[in-house]
């Protein structure tokens, strides 16, 4: 390693000012920073400082998503070869899914770092890991035959325009990845919805229905015929979005998010409340057959999971209080079943859940600042007899 | 029983280089005070290079508020006057003189003072300077009435000293001190105390209301105590005293002049014999940390690895400091150091393995660990910050400079060190001290 680093300190002045490529400054330290935490020792303040930094905070989310990102891939296989109704083995269906998810994955990667590093060189400061979760999200809520041009306009989309003209990372009130997946879901809806593009190349006379598609076909034809059981849809191995599918998968993303402390359990936690509530609701009302659907049902359809686990949770675009939080996931779990059950134009419900509530978070912390201001503003008032006795400052 | 207020955030960083308890007495060779240490001071000197001073001799007033005097701690020889950028009084260094001379200023029992009269001795003395008020942290004003003194008698910061050590056979001094704080305001006089508080001297005090604090550190801080105890509103005034400065006060009233002695605890994972000195206030620290440290790139803090002040080792222990912490510098490049398990590093987060490993001590560095970022991660200040109040919120108006919500969020109740914790789990590596601070000078200049 000393050899890399003599290195590395052998071309730094090239990427200083002044030197042969400068403009590449940030992309030089985002490389060196990632090899080599930096030596900078603290001047003032606390002297010694926790050795958790953004890099080990966006890893661990990184971490967490490998089950999700590993099972869609098996399951991209898988589902291809079911429809063919070929048979295929382990490695054939790891094979063909690698094939389709990982190109996505390196076009997510190539145009979202290239432009974070861009719009870092512009404005002087270190590149932000926040995309490096953000470029492993956007592949897991595509459909596996998303064409890669338009994962990398959505891309390219989520992070100028979701993202960089907020200011960056930790500036941003939309959760970047379900930015571009919004983006294509309304301009290119062909693919992003019907029962076509959740299977890989699928053969033409096999259904590709989601769960969810059915429910809300269920609505007009008076009740819900899905096609795979609760354990199914549990386990994942149904047609979907590349990470979506695997509750289980998920939920150990979920395991590493909560022990870890990165996740929000908060969040995650009220999210599954709001959503046991609302179906509860509407179980009960049980006005058409969709309503009808078990509860427990929404646990496992569609993206639910993903989104509570990792779409939720994003810090920057979740309510920042902690109070807020119970509220703000509470509310996801509302309208996931609110959007899912009354508006079946748009069969999932998540997406535009989170994304709404992303808006109202601010709205949330404001109540809560407030409440905190109040608190401080009666107690204020309650010392009336030490009036007199105080002068000012 | 006395009342106990139960802190459950917090963090208790537990490192190496604890200070043995035994008490060593030496006598640097010089002395110092560091008019940077008084916040909001202007100096005007009294004393010139070459001149004589006794312990009690004035060596500058303060140039807004020529009442607060601060004196020499001990008898000596002016050195030096350092002046730093735009001649900014930066030290008054002084030679220690082999014989302590001392003003007298007459003993005299606190309880049958009045007010008026305790105050002029105090500024008389210099003393005055170790009561300070909160909101600022500022020198106290003389003509104001606080509506409470508070005193910690436990320090919960990473290798801080034992007070219980430090307050040992001076147990006369400290309840003196207390009846002249108690002279000073018609509220309260507040000793708080922790868990492991033993002493007699603090738990059967007189004039003052004990409270014990449990929980992890910032449980010792004062400030934590004022706002269970007795959170300032606006245009409301405390004042804190350090528990050795009691002492020092109370000595003064005993005695009649200024106490020679300050006991000191040295500790650090790269001292080799941790342990408590009793030098004077404001003391080059040479004598102690020479031949007693590693031979490896360090830091020498005054105060704790937390709120302390960055000093070399030939320099001094800063006004109100009683503790040198040693630590290793970590100006060194780590191989995917982010990526790595970790075993040997400390986190507050879960996400290094020092959390199945509570109670084992750490060598802490002064790497930072990382870059600087906007604010991303929430939720983790709120986990060491014992207080009613938002972090990030208060945090976020600082940086926008909005005095209201400043105000409304609670700026008068902290103080940097408060916040040190904070700062500490910081993913973004900001350096929130110097920003709590920025912000109460804004509103220090913004009220008056």
């Amino acid at each position: 390693m000393k050899s890399l680093r003599r290195y590395l300190d052998k071309i730094k002045p090239q990427f200083e000012k002044g030197g042969k490529y400068e403009k590449l400054h940030s992309t030089f330290d985002a490389f060196e920073t990632f090899l080599f935490v930096p030596p900078h020792t603290t001047r003032t303040g606390s002297h010694i400082r926790d050795s958790i930094d953004m890099k080990r905070t966006m890893s661990v989310v990184v971490l967490a998503l490998i089950p999700a990102l590993l099972f869609g891939i098996w399951n991209v296989g898988h589902q291809h070869f079911l429809s063919h109704a070929l048979e295929a083995s382990f490695l054939d269906k790891i094979a063909f899914g690698a094939w389709k998810v990982l190109p996505i994955v390196v076009v997510s990667y190539v145009v979202g770092l290239g432009i974070e590093f861009a719009f870092a060189q512009y404005r002087g400061h270190e590149v932000n890991e926040g995309f490096l979760v953000t470029g492993m999200l956007i592949p897991l809520v595509l459909p596996p035959d998303i064409p890669l041009w338009m994962v990398a306009v959505a891309t390219a989309f989520s992070v100028i325009i979701g993202k960089e003209v907020f200011g960056g990372t930790g500036m941003n009130i939309l959760n970047p990845a379900l930015t571009a997946r919004a983006f294509l879901f309304f301009a290119y809806p062909a693919f992003m919805s019907g029962d076509k593009v959740w299977i890989a190349e699928k053969a033409d006379t096999y259904s590709g229905a989601t769960p969810l598609a059915e429910a809300a076909l269920g609505i007009g034809d008076g009740t819900v015929n899905f096609t795979y059981s609760f354990m199914d849809m549990l386990m994942g191995n149904i047609p979907g979005s590349i990470g979506e599918t695997s509750s289980v998968a998920i939920l150990i993303g979920a395991v590493i998010l909560i022990a870890t402390g990165v996740g929000s359990w908060r969040i995650i936690v009220s999210t599954v409340l709001g959503t046991v509530a609302m179906g509860l609701l509407c179980n009960v009302l049980s006005l058409n057959a969709y309503m009808d659907v078990p509860f427990y049902y929404h646990l496992v359809m569609g993206g639910f999971a993903f989104g509570a686990v990792f779409m939720a949770t994003d810090p920057v675009t979740a309510a920042q209080t902690e109070k807020g939080k119970w509220i703000y996931g509470f509310l996801i779990g509302v309208l996931i079943v609110l959007v899912r059950v009354f508006n079946p134009a748009y069969p999932e419900g998540v997406m535009l859940a989170i994304l709404l509530m992303n808006i109202a978070a601010p709205l949330i912390d404001h109540y809560i600042v407030q409440g905190n201001i109040k608190r401080r503003a009666k107690r204020s008032k309650k010392n009336p007899e030490l009036e007199g006795k105080l002068s000012a400052v | 029983m006395p009342k106990t207020i139960k802190i459950t955030k917090g963090l208790d960083i537990k490192l190496v280089g604890t200070a043995e308890k035994t008490i060593s007495e030496i006598r640097p060779d010089s002395f110092a005070l560091k008019p940077t240490d008084f916040i909001g001071v202007f100096p005007r000197m009294l004393v010139k290079e070459g001149d004589e001073v006794s312990a009690g001799t004035p060596l500058f007033v303060d140039k807004y508020r020529e009442n607060i005097v601060f004196t020499a701690p001990h008898s000596g020889k002016v050195l030096e006057v350092k002046r730093g950028d735009k001649r900014a009084l930066l030290e008054i260094r002084m030679e220690t003189a082999a014989s302590n001379k001392q003003i007298d200023f007459e003993p005299a029992n606190p309880l049958s003072l009045s007010k008026e009269q305790i105050t002029e001795k105090l500024l008389k003395s210099g003393l005055w300077t170790l009561i300070r008020q909160r909101p600022y942290n500022i020198i106290a004003n003389p003509d104001t009435m606080p509506k409470a003194i508070f005193v910690s008698a436990f320090d919960t910061a990473p290798l801080a000293p034992d007070y219980d050590l430090i307050v040992r056979g001076r147990g006369d001094d400290f309840q003196t001190g207390i009846n002249v704080l108690k002279g000073l305001t018609k509220g309260k006089v507040n000793l708080g105390i922790g868990a492991k508080t033993q002493a007699p001297e603090f738990l059967n005090v007189k004039n003052a209301e004990v409270t014990l604090f449990k929980g992890p550190h910032p449980a010792g801080n004062v400030g934590i105590h004022i706002h269970h105890l007795d959170a300032i509103n606006k245009g409301e005034v405390v004042w804190v005293v350090q528990m050795q400065d009691v002492i020092t006060i109370g000595y003064l009233f005993n005695k009649g002049v200024i106490s020679p002695e300050l006991i000191v605890a040295l500790a650090g994972s790269e001292v080799q014999k941790p342990r408590y000195y009793k030098t004077i206030r404001g003391g080059c620290i040479k004598k102690m940390v020479e031949g007693n440290v590693t031979n490896n790139e360090l830091r020498y803090i005054s105060g704790n690895v937390l709120t302390g002040t960055k000093i070399r080792p030939d320099n001094y222990l800063s006004y109100y400091d009683s503790m040198v912490t040693v630590i290793p510098e970590g100006n060194y490049s780590e191989f995917l150091g982010w990526a790595l398990p970790g075993f040997n590093k400390f986190s507050a987060s879960r996400s290094f393995p020092s959390f199945l490993t509570p109670n084992k001590e750490y060598a802490l560095d002064t790497n930072i660990h990382g870059g600087e970022r906007a604010y991303v991660m929430t939720g983790k200040f709120e986990k060491v910050l014992p207080m009613d109040i938002l972090p990030l919120q208060l945090i976020k108006s600082i940086i926008y400079e909005d005095i209201d919500l400043m105000e409304n969020l609670g700026i008068y109740e902290v103080e940097p060190e408060d916040f040190a914790l904070v700062e500490f789990v910081d993913t973004s590596k900001t350096n929130i001290q110097v920003l709590i601070r920025r912000g109460l000078e804004i509103m220090r200049k913004e009220m008056n």
